[in-house]
């Protein structure tokens, strides 16, 4: 338990750390959403300063953080530029489709990467494990934005997937079953492209862990007392496999967040990605802050659930005086 | 055998370098001149057989024109052949960047050659790709090389000298290797002036790359300067009487020469892929410099991704070299291990 809460404590110091560093950063950044109207004719220089002074952008940067926090307290997050709006709701409707792509995309790459990770681990050498380390290999050397470029100009000439947005229109008209069918299939394209760019280093790494812990002394002991290999390999070399293994998981959450980032803006999903890069470019400081805000929380929340699996799973972190 | 192998990638990546570096010579035409009349050509087909049957010792090409009734649609014109030719004097360039040169590989008399085809404003595919490398590359090296030297720097800090510099360090690094780099890459280009010239855009670029990746090169110098700084000839020569700057120049650095190269032949891809990714977002380099980033933007526009299938070619032009980059690293790996377990 107190291992938990000083992790979570750590946590808030790295949130409270990276919003004081982009405030920072904002403020010596050229330029603000406003400039760009004083290139109109049309809007005054009056009228672009009392713009400025309402979203108190002449303010110095001590009462913008806190007013700010304040609204985070308000459940605002600041307010959007571009969009006139709160940030909050904003992000929380990108937010919500950006997970649930890179939930599924994690389980889904997972679940293909243990299975045959394992598979190569236990046949090294022989044809499955070949043929799976080339197959690694050369989605390795294909980057994710050329794959993911690539999936798409076939989806779009196929006509076998829906390219782009979260639905089809008329969504609403639709039964429950066939919503879901139909969300299902536009998360197809992004699903496959996030899969196919994290499983090359994911199943090399699985079939690392297992085949060293397949080799391990206990390991052979136990096959010599004649234990079943499927029990064996189960039931013993993947509990202890699972340590390194685990580890990665929290590093794959952020690969995937990465990675979603420019799938998500190549196939059009409305998470996100887009929005921070239409943030960034129109200089719509506190969608970029929350934007980058919550992308670090999310990594933070992957990096603490593979920390609470591997105390679940690893009997040697939980003995250890005080935690870790 | 396994110089050999390093041998092979080496001269390999080497050669296709060395393609980008002359692009001006391989590239038919100058990468931002325009043909207005010509948009979205598809590639042609070089042949040497005509439609009457005949055979042809040079390879020739049917020029374009415009199908009957049609605004896009390029149709063949099989009355006369274009002859291709080889080693032309064309448009101007500067080879290497400093010497003037009107050589070309390849060219044709009467029609322009479209081996890739044309984008938008009917500028050569071809020959942008090759241009498009020199960017995309350059800054992909240049990347990594200013990276490797920062990991350099900040590492032996760490390593030599340890106390807090060791924990400054190393806990900042920590931070960087946490946080996904694409977010990184993003947060830093966030604030970082929007409109500029390609040129500013390319140092620009460069640097936050090295802000984005100095820590793991960082990390693995500290590990080796750490374990060498307490080896008996280091020990020794300090007995004598060795300065820090000595000890460091002599003995030290060229300890992590191997862990370096090897870093640097990891980091160029990944640089070029980033170098890519933010142009292709439009924060990275902008047009009409080429760069293979913002050669795939035109990709974004939904009437190009269903009608125009070769603008996908700089795609595909880059997958050899991320295929001799990553060999090469996995071979210098290879030797660095055979190295130290000999």
């Amino acid at each position: 338990m107190r291992y938990f809460l000083r992790r979570l404590a750590q946590v808030v110091f790295l949130l409270i750390g990276v919003s004081i560093l982009t405030f920072l950063f904002s403020t010596l950044a050229p330029g603000n959403y406003f400039d760009e109207m004083k290139l109109n004719p049309q809007i005054s220089p009056e009228t672009v300063a009392s713009l400025r002074a309402q979203y108190q952008l002449d303010r110095p940067i001590l009462v913008r953080y806190a007013g700010w926090v304040n609204s985070i307290a308000h459940g605002e997050m600041g307010f959007s530029f571009a969009y006139n709006s709160p940030v909050a709701p904003l992000l929380r409707v990108r937010a919500r489709n950006t997970l649930l792509l890179t939930v599924t995309a994690t389980l889904i790459a997972w679940a293909l990467a243990l299975a045959l990770g394992i598979w190569s681990a236990t046949s090294l050498g022989r044809l499955p494990d070949r043929a799976i380390s080339w197959a690694t290999s050369a989605l390795l050397v294909i980057p994710d934005l050329v794959l993911a470029l690539g999936l798409l100009i076939l989806a779009v000439r196929s006509g076998w997937f829906p390219t782009g947005g979260l639905v089809s229109v008329g969504f609403e008209s639709l039964s429950p079953l066939n919503k879901l069918r139909d969300v299902a299939m536009h998360m197809t394209l992004p699903v496959v492209a996030l899969v196919l760019s994290a499983l090359p280093i994911l199943v090399r790494h699985v079939r690392a862990a297992v085949s060293e812990v397949l080799d391990a002394p206990f390991l052979r002991a136990a096959a010599g007392h004649g234990i079943p290999r499927r029990r064996l390999l189960y039931r013993y070399a993947l509990r202890a496999a699972a340590n390194p293994l685990i580890s990665l998981f929290g590093f794959s959450v952020g690969a995937l967040l990465s990675g979603s980032l420019l799938v998500e803006v190549v196939t059009s999903w409305p998470g996100l990605g887009p929005l921070l890069v239409e943030a960034i470019l129109a200089r719509d400081l506190y969608v970029v802050i929350g934007g980058v805000l919550l992308s670090t929380v999310f990594l933070v929340g992957g990096n603490f659930l593979a920390d609470m699996m591997l105390y679940w799973a690893d009997p040697r972190i939980r003995t250890e005086p005080g935690g870790r | 055998m396994r110089r050999r192998r390093l041998i092979i990638w080496l001269t390999a990546l080497a050669a296709l370098h060395a393609v980008i570096v002359c692009a001006g010579f391989f590239a038919p035409y100058d990468p931002v001149e325009q043909d207005r009349q010509r948009p979205y050509l598809p590639p042609m087909r070089i042949r040497m057989v005509d439609v009457h049957g005949q055979f042809h010792l040079r390879p020739f090409f049917y020029a374009l024109h415009l199908r009957e009734g049609s605004f896009d649609e390029f149709q063949e014109s099989t009355d006369n052949t274009v002859p291709l030719r080889f080693f032309v004097s064309g448009s101007r360039y500067r080879l290497l960047g400093v010497a003037p040169c009107r050589w070309h590989l390849f060219g044709a008399d009467g029609a322009r050659v479209y081996l890739l085809g044309s984008d938008g404003y009917g500028r050569d595919l071809f020959s942008r790709i090759l241009y498009g490398g020199q960017i995309s590359l350059l800054a992909g090296l240049l990347g990594a090389g200013l990276t490797v030297f920062l990991g350099a720097v900040l590492g032996t800090a760490a390593g030599y000298y340890g106390g807090w510099r060791d924990e400054l360090l190393m806990r900042a690094a920590e931070l960087f290797l946490a946080l996904p780099w694409l977010y990184l890459l993003f947060a830093l280009r966030a604030f970082l002036p929007l409109a500029v010239s390609p040129l500013e855009a390319f140092l620009l670029v460069i640097l936050v790359f090295s802000a984005v990746g100095w820590a793991r090169p960082a990390r693995l110098v500290r590990g080796v300067v750490l374990s060498v700084k307490e080896r008996d000839f280091v020990r020794a020569a300090r007995g004598f009487g060795a300065t820090n700057s000595y000890l460091l120049r002599r003995h030290i650095l060229p300890e992590t020469s191997s862990v370096l190269l090897t870093q640097a032949a990891i980091l160029a891809p990944q640089f070029v892929l980033a170098e890519m990714t933010l142009s292709f977002l439009g924060l990275g380099v902008p047009e009409p410099t080429p760069s293979w980033g913002n050669l795939l933007a035109n990709l974004q526009q939904y009437n190009v991704l269903v009608s125009y299938w070769w603008m996908y070619a700089p795609a595909v032009a880059i997958v050899p070299f991320f295929l001799g980059y990553l060999f090469l690293a996995s071979s210098l790996q290879e030797s660095a291990d055979a190295y130290k377990t000999r």
